[in-house]
């Protein structure tokens, strides 16, 4: 039982590292525009690094027929777009003080972040 | 073959004298009658009887290449996303019968005979071959929720297929361990969760079908609001009437339209008397009269006249194109309220994942035998009951019906939090001229001294306030002008700030204004023991507003002008004072006509003689006070008053300013509108808080069910199928509760 435990302790330590505590790998934005993806229930890339006082148009194409895919939020910047299926929409990113911004559906459960240096 | 409007787009086009190049290879090409080209968007217009390809051929002989451009409206948009919406569905039901077909007879046989255990060397190959079975019905019904969770763990999240994948995959891969290696787990517990695997996955397919075709009706009020587009116009140009897709209208085109065909773009009439319904943006319901020079809007309907009008608004221009754009952006935001869902949405499954990981140890180290299966089974059910999406969607759905609702009654709400604040307010301040009455006033009464002639004063008066913009001035003009009274020229002229204006008119010194005015003048307002004073009085009592006229210093009249009262602003105050809200009248007019309108009305507190700046600081002393304030007007002078209050309500023009100044626009005059618009957002607020409610409670009760709070008490432990059932339709229930919203009707006027 002992093991059990243990083992129980740990999954639910190792939930609470992948979930919340790790910070995985920003894409840097470049001189082209971005393109995200929504497909399978996830942004991709999924979080984004830009410079602080740049202005970006990041594309988003949704190949997503979920209906929970449709609408994008970025609610520090009250950008909210439907996204038509399989067609790019551009979202325009005025240029923006250092920190996280955070992009999602409506119910949150597609999630990605802006990360601005 | 009618003439066409074709726009092509240009590729390869890199110098500006490419532009006479392409022109020139289009108009050589018959049929061509006008080619125009846009080097910075790289398009071109050609109008015309030639095909488009042979168009496209022209210009790739001239080096360069070309295609037909498509230009989208919302309407193909809407089409295409009810056609993706559409084919979902059908793959969500086509998958849930598959799961279906396998789990209901399994169901079925474990009811009956109560056994799924694995004990026989028949019953380990019997379950093998309905665990493969299984494993196509995870495969075929439910890759997507393995496929979504796979990838979102990747990305370090973790949402609904998360939870479903980790349920139905655990169940399963129990089940094979039962019938692969029986000896491993205790003899009570060799049960297998086949049939709850299947019927799980069917199951949540079928809420999700379901949800898809719930969330359609939801956006119905922004499908009608685009289905008031035309598809195509009548346009003239060069003598000739073509039918032109609306996205070819250009401005200053003119455009034809007949009874009963909607006005396809924005314009001013300039030929044709006609009456247009204009309800289906504004809800007035009356026709409304229009004549050249009216302004006539995108969607309204023609009804009995032909017209012809300029178009001075197309595209993503016209006031309707801006009204669904502003629909849509405020369906999609949210208000305060939602916003403790969403912190909990936002940790809310892995706090899941951890309690039925909790649940599973509770059970091991503290259930019954067999402690394994229990363990299992409320894992299982915690991780299947559990339903994020009936939080995240509780807020979004009844936005998304209420907004809509909303502007179906002529009433465009900004955004989530308007919505919200509008349902607090405890005072409304309504703006007199132009809200309470119709912001248009007449000369009522002329009251001359002894030796005076009606025509002379009225002629002077004319005359001073020609040129002005004022509404006051503007009745007398109108009235100078149905008398046929001649103007003299006005030199001298003096605008003295809230008191009235001087000037001189045929050598004559005028002076026209207010009894303040008259007084520091010296103009005597008692003239051979007749008190005008009193007569001024007498017509202000009347709610009419008085102006004392005199001539080379000395009285010669009053005018006096009254602005009709709107027919239902009446009604209209009265739903907002039942509902408990206190109505004050704010008027820059006197005080004796301020009193007046406001008894007629209904409303006990009122203030007048306001400048423009002193309704913003009106506003502060109530929002000091304590009070929600709403604050109504109609003009850009109420711009700050609006921008202060809790909730600005701009009234009746539907014009760009209005629309993006206010939080809440009223497409019609009437008040009704401003109670309509609080009476959704109450009806709204309180679909909100259901929805909430049900959540939370779906949720904070469900999951500790799930993990077997009761059995110690009561011996109950939930079924994995019942929570899967749960989770299935628990956001279809909050879709549904929002499309009830769909049947609010606001309050009979």
């Amino acid at each position: 039982m002992l093991i059990i435990n243990i083992a129980g302790v740990i999954l639910i330590a190792l939930i609470i590292w992948w979930f919340w505590l790790y910070k995985p790998q920003a894409e840097q934005m470049g001189d082209d525009d971005l393109v995200v993806v929504v497909e399978n229930g996830v942004y991709k890339p999924s979080h984004i690094l830009m410079d602080s006082n740049d202005t970006h148009d990041i594309t988003f194409l949704r190949k997503d027929a979920s209906p929970c895919a449709e609408t994008l939020m970025i609610p520090q910047l009250e950008i909210s777009e439907t996204l038509p299926l399989n067609k790019p929409t551009k979202i325009h990113i005025p240029p923006l003080g250092a920190g996280e911004y955070a992009f999602h559906c409506q119910m949150q459960m597609y999630k990605g972040t802006i990360s601005i240096k | 073959m009618s003439c066409v409007v074709t726009e092509l787009i240009i590729d390869g086009a890199g110098c500006a004298s490419c532009v006479g190049k392409i022109e020139g290879a289009l108009k050589a090409v018959s049929g061509v009658q006008h080619a125009e080209m846009n080097f910075a968007q790289r398009t071109v217009s050609v109008s015309g009887t030639a095909p488009s390809d042979v168009l496209v051929q022209a210009i790739e002989r001239a080096g360069y290449n070309a295609k037909v451009s498509s230009a989208e409206t919302d309407t193909d948009e809407l089409d295409e996303k009810e056609q993706a919406d559409l084919a979902y569905y059908k793959k969500l039901m086509r998958e849930t019968w598959i799961a279906l077909a396998l789990g209901a007879p399994l169901m079925a046989y474990a009811l009956i005979t109560g056994e799924m255990s694995v004990n026989t060397t028949t019953e380990r190959i019997v379950w093998l071959i309905i665990g493969i079975l299984t494993l196509g019905v995870l495969l075929a019904s439910g890759r997507h929720f393995f496929v979504g969770a796979w990838k979102s763990f990747l990305n370090h999240s973790a949402n609904m297929d998360t939870l479903i994948a980790l349920g139905t995959g655990t169940a399963w891969l129990y089940s094979m361990v039962v019938v692969f290696f029986p000896e491993a787990v205790p003899a009570q517990a060799r049960h297998v969760y086949f049939e709850a695997t299947a019927i799980i996955i069917g199951l949540i397919d079928l809420g999700l079908a379901l949800e898809i075709k719930a969330r359609g009706r939801t956006s119905e009020a922004i499908k009608r609001l685009i289905g008031l587009q035309a598809k195509t116009a009548r346009v003239i140009r060069d003598d000739k009437e073509m039918d032109l897709p609306i996205e070819h209208v250009l401005l200053d085109d003119l455009v034809r339209v007949r009874p009963g065909e909607k006005i396809p773009v924005d314009g001013e009439v300039v030929e044709g008397h006609t009456a247009i319904d204009e309800s289906m943006l504004t809800g007035e319901p009356m026709p409304v009269e229009k004549a050249k020079g009216d302004e006539v809007v995108a969607g309204t309907l023609n009804k009995t006249g032909s017209i012809v009008f300029r178009a001075t608004r197309v595209g993503k221009d016209t006031a309707l194109a801006q009204i669904i754009n502003m629909v849509k952006r405020a369906q999609n935001s949210k208000p305060p309220i939602g916003r403790l869902a969403d912190v909990i949405s936002a940790f809310f499954v892995p706090v899941v994942m951890i309690t039925a990981v909790i649940s599973a140890l509770a059970w091991l180290n503290f259930g019954p035998t067999p402690a394994i299966a229990f363990a299992i089974v409320s894992a299982t059910t915690v991780l299947i009951i559990a339903c994020p999406c009936a939080l995240g969607l509780a807020t979004p759905m009844s936005v998304m019906v209420g907004v809509g609702k909303a502007a179906e009654a002529g009433v465009l709400i900004r955004n989530g939090e308007a919505l919200q604040t509008a349902s607090k307010i405890t005072a409304m301040i309504l703006d007199k001229t132009g809200t309470i009455t119709l912001g248009s006033p007449k000369v009522t009464d002329v009251v001359v001294v002894s030796g005076r002639t009606e025509l002379e004063v009225l002629q002077l008066a004319a005359s001073v306030e020609a040129g002005s913009e004022h509404p006051l001035a503007l009745a007398i003009m109108e009235t100078a002008q149905e008398k046929a009274i001649e103007l003299s020229k006005a030199s001298s002229f003096n605008a003295i700030t809230a008191r009235g204006v001087e000037a001189e008119v045929d050598g004559r010194r005028v002076l026209f204004g207010n009894e303040k005015l008259m007084h520091e003048r010296d103009v005597t307002l008692n003239v051979a023991g007749d008190d005008f004073v009193q007569k001024a009085q007498s017509l202000a009592a009347d709610a009419k507003t008085p102006m004392y006229f005199a001539i080379d210093g000395k009285l010669a009249g009053i005018i006096a002008v009254a602005d009709p009262i709107k027919e239902d602003s009446i009604s209209a105050i009265q739903r907002l004072q039942k509902n408990g809200i206190r109505v004050i009248m704010l008027t820059g007019d006197n005080r004796d006509t301020a009193k007046a309108v406001a008894k007629k009305v209904g409303i006990s507190e009122f203030v007048a003689e306001v400048l423009p700046e002193d309704k913003a600081k009106k506003v502060q002393e109530l929002q000091m006070a304590g009070e929600v304030v709403g604050m109504t007007g109609d003009g850009i002078n109420d711009a700050p008053a609006l921008a202060l209050a809790n909730v600005g309500f701009a009234i009746g023009t539907g014009t760009d300013v209005a629309i993006e100044s206010a939080d809440i626009t009223l497409m019609r005059g009437s008040l009704h509108g401003l109670a309509d618009a609080i009476a959704v957002s109450k009806a709204t607020l309180r679909n909100i808080k259901q929805n909430l409610f049900g959540a939370f409670v779906y949720n904070v009760a469900g999951v500790p069910v799930a993990a077997g709070i009761l059995y110690p008490v009561l011996g109950i432990l939930m079924n994995p199928v019942i929570a899967g059932a749960a989770m299935a339709f628990s956001s279809l229930t909050v879709v549904s509760n929002a499309n009830r919203l769909r049947l609010f009707k606001a309050q009979e006027h």
